[in-house]
């Protein structure tokens, strides 16, 4: 009996577990390595050259903006997907005409406005970022100055993505179109799982629906918001598929929209800089962890039961 | 994890009470005590009420709008698309579609995605399930190990692996094939699959497995035969999960899938938007991406609470 219990773990471990160290496991492991060496990618030769390619990225002026965007994208995303995921979710769940009996409602139609809020998220991303890309054209046949010039705004045509200054954020507002949904979806199962007393109790305490959402929902919402602003700092300190595709250069004008990923990907298969690019990699790895450490640590309370 | 199910599954059933409350007579009888509430915040729930549905349709535009313009735009000519944005098509231009399903290979692309995601979701299911089942349910030494290696997966950049990943691949002759692909797209999906499989199968109970030991069954046999059918929800969203993931995936096949005429979906259009771009060929660029928007978009209507369940069961707990 217990031979075959160790046989039949083995078995079913080995392949899923072989997989995952050959494809996912080593590779990882081999880029914390190689980021000690000159390795150009092109060719098997390399040496140990120890930390100068963390010293040459001190120096790396685009290294420094990429950082700088990425850490932009990191303070804003979240706090705009979630701020608008949560005040969209609340409005669904309680923003409804109150109706006979119920102390709170929800506004009618809340399950479409879910279905279609949630849709972007279906996406691949690289459906969204080639769509946005000829949106933002600035060009004729872009829809958003298109748009400017049928309401009479012919006077305002920005260039959108061509501009350094605007088109960071127009990356962002991509993110945030597509990623509200499901915070959204998230959040109103969140609250619908809320005990209505509560907010029985509190409105009959006087207390108007703002209050409640700051005093009953949020808090109840916690552990949900902390979760969704992991899953959005990761998503910001990616966006690789979005910079690459839609981004002119592609990086932006000035490198504008350079981001990490993005860096990496170019010094690797366009520089012949595989040393160099793991080294950015491993940054974006201490970005990520130091990340994570701070909304974990943030987010620490007492966890409320109900 | 059993509020994941509990809390996802049935997760617009409260929406509807909410909206017919007659079939809640419990709430009647509480109508008393909060009417004078009632009175002094009626005007504010009204108000409340108009305002919270400005915002949502405000929103609901936004999402819409540049998605109907993409469908719009792909059935014009490119003359009208560069004459105005938003005007209607004089006549439908559905031979832009047909254009680009042939010409531009979107047909093919389309081929080659459901070829690498109908292997490695199969994949995917079958060896994470095991993994996650073994992990879950069997003690042995270094069970922490395995599960902690598996789920530190999930918090890694790819992107940082994707240097090395490239020449292990080319070593073992995987570049550019669908089985290299396949191979790369499980192990990536193992991280998740794992963690949420495995606090699925604890949750399951142990009376139904160690009856069918009992009976004389094997583990192998106990696990396909009693397990994964108790094990149906949680394997239908993780399902969901993967799929989307897997169908949607751009990052990996653009490093390690570059072979000619091997492009999955979201990389070839990608490529089609470029070398379309050039050309100004807009008509056929948002052909080829309305045509890619389709499957996913049909899936979802048909499917769309299990969608939205199975894409947020990670995030709630």
């Amino acid at each position: 009996m217990q031979h075959g219990k160790y046989r039949f773990i083995v078995g079913f471990l080995a392949l899923p577990l072989a997989i995952y160290a050959v494809f996912v496991i080593s590779p990882f492991v081999q880029a914390i390595y190689y980021s000690f060496t000159d390795w150009t990618g092109l060719s098997s030769d390399y040496s140990w050259v120890g930390l100068e390619n963390y010293d040459r990225l001190l120096d790396d002026e685009i290294f420094w903006k990429a950082l700088r965007n990425n850490l932009l994208l990191l303070l804003v995303l979240p706090l705009v997907t979630l701020g608008l995921g949560l005040f969209f979710a609340f409005m669904l769940n309680v923003g409804g005409k109150r109706r006979r009996g119920a102390v709170i409602a929800g506004v009618r139609g809340s399950g479409f406005y879910k279905v279609v809020y949630f849709f972007p998220q279906v996406l691949s991303i690289a459906i969204v970022a080639v769509l946005f890309r000829y949106a933002y054209e600035p060009t004729e046949g872009g829809a958003l100055n298109g748009f400017l010039r049928a309401i009479g705004l012919d006077s305002v045509q920005p260039l959108w993505l061509g501009d350094p200054d605007l088109a960071l954020w127009c990356v962002m507002a991509v993110m945030v179109w597509c990623n509200v949904g499901f915070y959204v979806v998230l959040f109103s199962a969140g609250m619908s799982s809320i005990p209505r007393d509560f907010y029985e109790a509190a409105l009959l305490d006087g207390a108007n629906r703002f209050t409640t959402f700051f005093r009953i929902t949020l808090p109840l919402l916690w552990d949900t918001v902390q979760t969704g602003w992991i899953y959005m700092g990761i998503i910001a300190l990616d966006s690789f598929a979005v910079v690459q595709i839609m981004t002119i250069g592609p990086g932006g004008p000035d490198y504008s929209t350079e981001v990490l990923s993005f860096y990496l990907y170019t010094k690797s298969f366009r520089d012949g800089q595989a040393g160099q690019a793991t080294a950015l990699g491993v940054a974006l790895l201490i970005v990520t962890l130091i990340f994570a450490g701070i909304v974990m640590r943030l987010g620490r309370r007492e966890r409320l039961e109900f | 994890m059993t509020d994941t199910q509990t809390g996802a599954v049935p997760e617009g059933e409260p929406v509807t009470t909410q909206l017919v409350p007659p079939e809640l007579p419990g709430i009647d009888k509480r109508d008393a005590p909060s009417a004078p509430g009632k009175r002094q915040s009626g005007s504010e729930g009204r108000v409340l009420n108009v305002f919270s549905h400005a915002f949502l349709v405000v929103w609901g535009l936004l999402v819409t709008l540049p998605v109907l313009w993409a469908i719009m735009t792909s059935l014009k000519t490119d003359s009208e698309i560069l004459k105005s944005p938003w005007a209607l098509p004089d006549e439908l231009k559905w031979n832009n579609w047909s254009r680009a399903w042939q010409d531009a290979n979107m047909g093919d692309y389309f081929m080659n995605s459901v070829i690498v995601v109908g292997g490695s979701l199969v994949g995917t299911m079958l060896l994470g399930a095991m993994a996650a089942y073994v992990i879950a349910r069997f003690e042995f030494p270094g069970n922490r190990f395995i599960y902690y290696l598996f789920i530190s997966g999930m918090s890694f950049p790819i992107i940082l692996a994707l240097v090395p990943l490239f020449f292990v691949m080319d070593n073992m002759g995987l570049l550019n094939t669908y089985h290299g692909l396949i191979l790369v797209y499980i192990g990536y999906s193992l991280p998740f699959t794992v963690f949420f499989l495995t606090s699925f199968f604890r949750t399951l109970p142990t009376s139904v497995a160690e009856a069918a030991i009992l009976d004389g069954a094997s583990h192998t046999r106990t696990f396909f035969q009693v397990m994964l059918p108790m094990a149906k929800p949680g394997l239908i969203s993780v399902g969901i999960f993967n799929f989307l993931g897997q169908w949607n995936q751009y990052l990996l096949p653009t490093v390690l899938n570059t072979g000619e005429g091997k492009q999955v979906l979201p990389q070839g259009l990608v490529e089609l938007a470029a070398t379309q771009g050039y050309d100004g060929d807009w008509s056929g660029l948002f052909a080829g991406l309305v045509l890619a928007t389709l499957p996913v978009l049909a899936v979802y209507i048909v499917f769309q609470r299990q969608v939205q369940a199975g894409l947020t069961a990670g995030a709630l707990k």
